[in-house]
């Protein structure tokens, strides 16, 4: 399987995404430049964390503009599997490949820690691995990750089920206490309408090995990983 | 616009001495230009040439059979770790910016370090920082302005390393009166590299050329060595101008292109412009290839039109770097830096003559032979004070304090409290190698490229040092020293930063040469090389000179993942053992200040050979698996410690001291050096005790890690309980509270 990981300039988690991926087996992550426009022969796209152009204007603005998102788009539409993670997932609301927008964080400090999610459907290829309800241990790192949409799509993405992790506590409550950006619903990350677009503030990557604390991270990619390897087997 | 006219003022207000404009004249043989005399008072200033810490800083030991690159050499002193492996690190202050405009002044802190790194060919793997500032309790003017700074310097510290994804995993902030008006921003950055990667900044190779990259020259920071090497005044907040501001964004492409170019070797030398940019950058890479350069003002890419070469040659704007590229390689270095849409251009050549020449167009602006511009500067021994040691303290005089009341205190003094709220704000985890977060002893890090583990811990107590300054800063490397060990981890090398006061002064240059042997004779101890770092003068506000305060940044290694240790208790019914004694030094303690507010007496002793004694056997017990848990005792003493470990784990401790013959707030918050906590499993404790004694180092069992989240110490016939989680509220809450105050 061969996952593109695009490089943005400003980009800073894209070694971090590819490490964590070829840490599976059969799994090869090529680091993409973002002056590429084909995306042809991937299974797999994943839009690193990072400070994509700065962050300069509005977090992913810029980027959405770069020459590989036209390839971006055309897979997506094809049903390719892209994964945005942190600045990724800032970049496809930017690119209307997912709906809404990510917000300063209510308390307006960046905030990195380790935090708990729920997973609230195991519909989507991202999270088929998983259990419903189950409660992942990820940490985040942004400073706008405050998930605001207008009250009509909120509706749908809920009535849907396209919203796939929440932030909770350690039991798996959704509380105001455990929302650590002011994120509408306590939403963490959403899947496009198609499923197979999917968008996170949390850093899976980070949780992948044990020697970093923790392995909460796989389960996602795992999902991923099955979700492409099942068809053609 | 003409320049001025060379009058004894203009040369004054350059910071130049009536003696050091004669040299001037010698080396030259002729009146210098306006921008010559704007170059050497910037070349001249203490910030590049330490002319008035240069002799001290000789007596470091810097060599060693790890050595690769040797402290002053570089931009960073490099060190060999094995396999073929090397690492480059640094410490850098930016205190007089940051007293000025927090936000911009750190962030371009961290930007300077980071570039450092990457000049030597070394990718950058991590932060660290350490940071002083005034007392930020109470509703003062200089509360609020000291929240303030603390605010804006933690902010520009994480805008900086966040955006260009480098992990700030470890750190230290203080808190005390003698930082009001001159906060203390020292950054610390650690690169990874292949020996055969390590690059020079040395212009050689006669024909040359010589390429600036990365961002446009603007005026901002002109001439900032100089304004960084005067003392800090009312006025000083004129100087603005004088601060940089940083892009981090700009430096994330810089840092990618010139590692891209330096896999290439097109590169014969490259040279960050930091302090007294074009400047510096062009007349030392001319020192060290033992060459001449000659460059053209006009060929530089300028922010603004209009710029005179005075001011092109003095600014300090950041992420910028000179290349002098192999002749015949030019297209290269053209097609990696539009590949990452940095400016750069061609603006000059290496030559024989050993001049740094400075064109505008075709006029001659400066001609100025490299080497006595960068190596001969002034060098000045100045006068120490003598220094009587401090009578110890009488204890008579300190009345006693419950413990009850004083634990919690001491938890909500800023210096100890919970720093959470200043590295959330830090990204702490990209890169994915931090194995050990923010708030244990050592920050541990693994770098996947290399397969190694490295721990890095910063520490130094300036109350110690303030009292006596060469025991303070011996204590300073042995603390950081045994940070390390409590990881597992053996120290490979020491950068420091030397910040104090106006050296003029009899009193500050005695601190400063006692700092200087004091490490010299830590690290000879420890037998690891200091491998470069910087020192601050001139940090004074109108109030006085700060606490001298010797930073020590200690880089350790690790060899195997199964000895990385914290301090955190992991299992109920796990035996704690003191290795030290229970102690009774309170002279300069933070139980005197926090709770007496009182900064006297005499620091702890500090005995190298017991130190060192402590640190192996608890390696060695580390290394044979039965270490769970283990934490020093630094500020505020043995209770400070254990609550630091029941923290975060749900478990309390049951201690008992025995019979000490002392005073109990004696026995909980003295700061006796050389004194650890460790816990391990009841089955191996026997083992443990065993091993301790034949390693010939004092320690006892105190007491169980329990199940019941309390603390609770016995000492002789009183016994003191805390709920862990009232002291935890205490610890975490004290900073988050007092700046939404």
């Amino acid at each position: 399987m061969r996952v593109a990981v695009i490089q943005f300039p400003g980009s800073n988690c894209d070694t971090d995404c590819q490490a964590a991926l070829a840490s599976f087996p059969g799994v090869s992550a090529e680091i993409v430049w973002h002056k590429e426009t084909s995306l042809a022969g991937y299974d797999a796209i994943v839009l690193p964390g990072g400070f994509s152009y700065g962050d300069y204007l509005r977090c992913g603005s810029i980027a959405r503009f770069s020459p590989i998102m036209g390839a971006v788009r055309t897979a997506a539409d094809a049903g390719v599997l892209v994964l945005g993670i942190c600045n990724g997932f800032q970049i496809l609301c930017e690119a209307g490949l997912l709906p809404g927008t990510l917000m300063r964080n209510n308390g307006l400090l960046f905030r990195c820690e380790s935090l708990h999610l729920r997973v609230e459907n195991t519909d989507a290829p991202f999270t088929s691995a998983l259990r419903k309800g189950q409660v992942l241990e990820i940490p985040i790192a942004h400073g706008e990750g405050n998930y605001f949409a207008e009250p009509e799509t909120l509706k749908q993405l809920e009535a849907n089920g396209q919203v796939l992790v929440r932030y909770c506590d350690a039991s798996g409550n959704v509380t105001t206490e455990a929302n650590p950006n002011g994120s509408l619903g306590n939403i963490a990350g959403i899947c496009s309408h198609g499923r197979n677009v999917f968008g996170l503030m949390p850093h899976p990557e980070r949780v992948c090995d044990p020697i970093l604390g923790g392995t909460d991270g796989r389960g996602l990619f795992q999902s991923m990983i099955e979700a492409v390897e099942k068809p053609k087997s | 616009m003409a320049n001025p006219a060379i009058t004894p003022e203009l040369i004054a207000k350059h910071g130049l001495s009536p003696e050091e404009y004669e040299k001037v004249l010698s080396i030259l043989g002729r009146q210098p230009s306006f921008e010559e005399l704007g170059v050497f008072s910037v070349m001249w200033s203490e910030h590049c040439s330490y002319k008035n810490s240069r002799p001290e800083l000789r007596k470091f030991p810097t060599t060693g059979p790890s050595v690769l690159v040797k402290a002053g050499e570089e931009n960073a002193g490099v060190i060999d770790i094995g396999d073929g492996w090397a690492v480059a690190f640094k410490i850098e202050s930016h205190n007089h910016p940051s007293a000025v405009e927090p936000f911009q002044g750190a962030a371009t802190g961290v930007g300077g370090i980071i570039r450092d790194i990457f000049t030597m060919g070394a990718r950058p793997v991590f932060l660290m920082d350490s940071l002083r500032f005034g007392s930020i309790e109470g509703d003062s003017d200089q509360a609020k302005t000291n929240r303030r700074l603390f605010a804006g310097v933690v902010a520009g510290i994480a805008h900086y390393g966040n955006c260009i994804g480098l992990p700030t995993i470890a750190g230290e902030v203080y808190f005390d009166e003698s930082y009001s008006g001159n906060p203390l921003v020292n950054a610390f950055c650690l690169g990874i590299l292949r020996h055969e990667q390590i690059a020079r900044g040395a212009a050689e190779g006669v024909g040359n050329p010589v390429f600036y990259v990365g961002a446009e020259t603007g005026r901002d920071g002109l001439a900032g060595a100089a304004f960084a090497s005067r003392e800090l005044t009312e006025e000083s907040k004129a100087d603005r101008p004088a601060v940089q501001v940083g892009d981090p964004f700009r430096e994330k492409l810089l840092l990618e292109a010139c590692l891209e170019l330096l896999a290439t070797d097109c590169v014969a030398g490259i040279q960050d412009m930091g302090a007294a940019g074009l400047t510096c950058s062009t007349c030392e890479t001319a020192s060290r290839g033992g060459t001449g350069v000659e460059i053209d003002i006009q060929l530089v890419p300028q922010r603004a039109k209009g710029q005179t070469p005075y001011e092109v040659l003095l600014s300090e704007s950041q992420e910028r770097m000179l290349v002098i590229v192999k002749k015949g390689r030019e297209e290269t270095v053209k097609q990696i830096f539009e590949k990452w849409d940095l400016p750069y251009a061609e603006i000059g050549v290496v030559t024989d003559d050993g001049q740094m020449r400075v064109r505008n167009g075709d006029e001659i602006v400066v001609d100025v032979p490299a080497r006595a511009l960068a190596d001969d500067g002034p060098l000045y021994s100045r006068e120490a004070a003598p220094f009587t040691p401090p009578a110890p303290l009488d204890l008579a005089s300190v009345p006693p304090v419950d413990p009850l009341k004083a634990l919690p205190t001491l938890l909500a003094h800023p210096s100890i409290a919970s720093k959470r709220w200043v590295w959330r704000q830090y990204d702490h985890m990209v890169r994915t190698g931090t194995a050990v977060l923010p708030g244990s002893d050592a920050a541990v890090f693994v770098v996947r490229e290399a397969n190694k583990i490295l721990a890095a811990s910063t520490d130094c107590n300036a109350i110690y040092c303030k009292l006596d300054p060469s025991v303070g800063s011996r204590i300073a490397v042995a603390e950081c020293a045994r940070n390390l060990a409590c990881s597992g981890a053996v120290p490979i090398g020491v950068t420091d930063n030397l910040n104090f006061g106006n050296p003029h002064k009899p009193e500050n240059f005695y601190q400063l040469r006692a700092a200087v042997e004091g490490i010299s004779e830590g690290c000879r101890a420890f037998n690891v090389p200091v491998t470069g770092g910087n020192v601050s003068l001139y940090n004074e506000s109108p109030a006085g000179a700060i606490d001298p305060t010797p930073t020590i940044s200690m880089v350790g290694r690790i060899d195997d993942a199964a000895h990385i240790t914290t301090q955190a208790f992991k299992g109920q019914g796990d035996q704690i053992i003191l290795i030290g004694d229970i102690g009774s030094e309170l002279g300069g303690s933070h139980y005197l200040l926090a709770i007496h507010g009182r900064k006297e007496g005499a620091p702890p002793v500090l005995d190298f050979e017991k130190e060192i004694a402590i640190h192996n056997a608890l390696l060695g017990i580390i290394r044979k698996g039965l270490v769970r848990s283990a934490h020093d005792c630094s500020e505020g003493g043995l209770a400070v410690a254990l609550a630091e470990s029941c923290f975060g784990t749900g478990f309390g401790a049951s201690i008992d001291l025995g019979e000490t013959g002392q005073r109990a707030d004696v026995d909980l918050f003295n700061e006796s050096q050389g004194r650890i906590v460790i816990s391990v499993s009841s089955t191996d404790r026997s083992q443990v005790e065993s091993e301790l004694t034949s390693s010939g180092v004092h320690h006892r069992f105190i007491g169980t890690v329990t199940a019941v989240p309390d603390l609770s110490i016995t000492t002789g016939p009183s016994v003191y309980i805390w709920p862990v989680s009232n002291l935890n509220e205490i610890f975490e809450n004290t900073i988050p509270s007092l700046m939404e105050s």
